[in-house]
């Protein structure tokens, strides 16, 4: 099988050289770490910065997937690291990287230098800096975008990258962008987020949110700007990042995130002050984004050129038929589709994939797929450039995977964060939960039956695994050094953005299964026709989920 | 014991620095900005060289048009991981045109050093076993940029633009 190259950014010899540099430069610093000359407090801020994270057992490192797009070639060289340097597999995470749990600090530099010979790297996907930027994974084949985020994603991914000013901010920074009104990139839950929109007069532009996260105080992102210009949007990321890096709180690492410092000045102020910042760096005109630029960026994103096709979807057996109806999403051309292979088999580690997996999933993409995949925030793999006729041969083959589960929305499709196995944050084990909770709700006619439902799973207050945006979230607690879990209801990462309200004390591990199986009988009993969950316990309250959750144990 | 880097060499550190309740010595000196509050009207008259010591929550935009009296802003950095002497040294140069020294003081890493050049910074107080050698190394890491800054260095933008 040959190697397709997909229409996505292509560094030149600058990016090549920027990230060769910057290799070697971390690879000193590891050096320096190795030989005791930097101490590990000093080590810290230098080697998160660049991805690695001290575990439970381990390093981690975790490697950036800039807006989640992947070529075949890259993907290859995710599976041969994971083969050469982890215990053969990778973890896609929920914001669209991926991460090893088993490197070893003396391999980390070559591993980089495997990256860096595919174009990636680690740069900045951990630390108190401006994050690997994320992007709506459908982007470039969605039916409802305006324009395809993944240039202005590159453009932000540049500027960030290494930036002076912004590498010690008080907490870390994430950005988020979106082509299209419906979200699907989780915008209101970043530090700023940008959606792409059309102002009266049918110019393009960007409406600018900042202030939302998750963590121990959620917050949903506020409009900062209805429109910015396109090429003034460097100029206002840089002016937001300016006011945060002046004002939000270093004394107290739960209150360091723009959330707390847009919350404590309050909407009006952070944007006059941002508005200050904006025109006089506008005005200084340094980082205007040129219209060549825009263009140049612009151009790697080509739409690839469809064929002309009919739009009928084949037969292929009612396994085929049911995987269409959840995993497989209307593209913007006559006879393809978005196929999303979800990595959420019931009783697997959600975002896991092993290096045989990723090689297969990357000869799917080279002939499927224009070479290419996404990674998304929900921890699956998007092939987004699929004709209609192949898919029956992309499911067959995601059989022999065991990648075929037909729950891409579904109850079983669960976001979970690695927890307490890995994680030395955690209070609590977040897959072994989604792993029951998947078991419980294995039957699929059980799954389409209930419908669109998101279940999000943290292992602690930091809230890696999105709980406060599930339909139901879990959040794992230490109770006198007993794992519990506590549930949430009406949590939304989508267009209707919510953050969810706690139901109240938690349930034992072997509880919480059977306590979100009570909750989802209620929502079966009272939903109206095509009713989501969501939208019945928005209509009808807390009130009687909660009494059925914990109907068992007040009997 | 620290020594002054400034111009990419070791260099003599002109300026003695002044306790707040400390008499005025003659000749360079820095004071902290509580100091220049209280004495404002004498020190603005003196003839010979001022500095001011800024502590990191400490904006210079504090010091509005006196900004220009001064020869020398001293930014600390209490901790490493508190970056916000990088905005002040950028907001010196850029929005108040700044032209004088900009010192870094307090605990910074080597790794920074070149992140505080691009900013703004042109001197820096290191520790003694900071080499000029070590120095020159930390700004060459990185050949080029993808930001402007404060440095007036070409960005990648500009590179490509221009090849």
């Amino acid at each position: 099988m040959s190697e397709v190259t997909p229409n996505m950014y292509r560094y030149d010899e600058f990016d090549a050289e920027f990230v060769a540099e910057r290799t070697a430069q971390f690879s000193e610093q590891v050096k320096r770490r190795l030989s005791g000359d930097l101490t590990e407090d000093q080590f810290k801020p230098l080697r998160l910065m660049n991805g690695l994270y001290l575990q439970l057992h381990a390093y981690m490192l975790r490697v950036a997937v800039p807006y989640g797009t992947l070529s075949s070639r890259q993907m290859r060289m995710l599976a041969h690291i994971a083969r050469k340097y982890d215990r053969g597999y990778g973890h896609f995470t929920t914001r669209q990287n991926i991460q090893y749990n088993w490197p070893k600090l003396v391999d980390v530099p070559a591993i980089l230098a495997d990256l860096a010979s595919v174009e990636m790297h680690a740069i900045q996907t951990s630390g108190n800096c401006i994050r690997n930027v994320t992007a709506d994974h459908f982007a470039g084949a969605a039916a409802d975008e305006i324009e395809d985020p993944r240039p202005l994603a590159e453009i932000v991914r540049q500027w960030s990258s290494l930036h002076p000013e912004f590498v010690f901010l008080p907490r870390k920074f994430k950005i988020a962008v979106s082509g299209a009104p419906n979200d699907r990139a989780a915008l209101a839950y970043h530090d700023m987020a940008v959606e792409i929109v059309k102002n009266a007069e049918g110019l393009t532009g960007y409406k600018v949110f900042v202030g939302g996260g998750m963590g121990r105080t959620p917050y949903i992102a506020q409009v900062i700007s209805d429109f910015v210009e396109k090429h003034d949007i460097l100029a206002f990321m840089e002016a937001v990042l300016r006011v945060y890096n002046q004002q939000g709180r270093r004394d107290n690492i739960y209150k360091a995130r723009i959330k707390i410092l847009t919350n404590a000045l309050g909407i009006e102020e952070m944007r006059r002050q941002v508005e200050r910042e904006f025109v006089e760096i506008k005005t200084r005109g340094a980082l205007q984004v040129p219209q060549e630029e825009l263009d140049r960026i612009t151009a790697y994103f080509a739409a690839p050129t469809f064929e002309a096709l009919t739009d009928e979807m084949p037969d292929a057996g009612p396994d085929f038929a049911n995987w269409v109806k959840s995993n497989v999403s209307q593209h913007r051309a006559p006879g393809y589709a978005i196929a999303t292979i979800t990595l959420k088999t019931p009783g697997q580690v959600p975002g896991d994939a092993s290096a045989d997996q990723m090689d297969t999933i990357a000869d799917l993409m080279d002939r499927f797929s224009l070479g290419e995949v996404r990674v998304s925030h929900e921890q699956n793999l998007v092939l987004p450039h699929v004709r209609k006729r192949d898919l029956p041969a992309i499911y067959a083959k995601l059989k022999e995977l065991d990648f075929a589960s037909a729950n891409a929305g579904l109850i079983t499709d669960i976001i979970a964060c690695p927890g307490l196995d890995y994680c030395d944050l955690a209070n609590a084990r977040s897959i072994p939960i989604a792993q029951r909770i998947a078991k419980k709700f294995e039957d699929l006619e059980r799954q389409q039956a209930i419908g669109e439902l998101k279940i999000k799973i943290s292992g602690c207050i930091n809230a890696c695994g999105h709980h406060h945006a599930g339909h139901i979230g879990i959040l794992g607690v230490d109770k006198k050094g007993v794992e519990f879990y506590q549930l949430l209801l009406g949590g939304s990462g989508a267009q209707d953005a919510s953050i969810g309200e706690i139901m109240g004390p938690g349930f034992g591990e072997d509880e919480i299964a059977d306590a979100v199986e009570r909750v989802v009988e209620v929502y079966l009993a009272q939903r109206k026709p095509d009713e989501r969950f969501l939208d019945t316990y928005r209509r009808i309250g807390m009130a009687p989920f909660k009494d059925a959750a914990f109907q068992k144990e007040a009997a | 014991m620290t020594k002054l880097i400034k111009s990419g060499a070791y260099a003599q550190d002109a300026y003695a620095p002044v306790d707040d309740d400390a008499a005025l010595p003659d000749g360079a000196i820095i004071v902290s900005l509580a100091r220049f509050q209280k004495d404002r009207e004498a020190l603005l008259t003196r003839n010979t060289p001022l500095g001011i010591r800024l502590q990191s929550h400490e904006t210079p935009e504090t010091l509005g048009e006196d900004v220009h009296h001064f020869a020398l802003v001293a930014l600390e950095f209490p901790k490493f991981r508190d970056g916000r002497a990088f905005s002040w040294a950028r907001m010196l140069r850029t929005r108040l045109d700044f032209t004088g020294e900009i010192r870094a003081v307090g605990d910074f890493l080597y790794d920074q050093v070149n992140y505080q050049h691009r900013v703004g910074f042109d001197a820096w107080e290191v520790p003694d076993n900071f080499t000029i050698e070590m120095f020159n190394r930390a700004l060459s890491e990185m050949s080029s940029v993808y930001q402007p800054s404060a440095d007036g260095k070409k960005t990648i933008r500009e590179l490509r633009a221009g090849r």
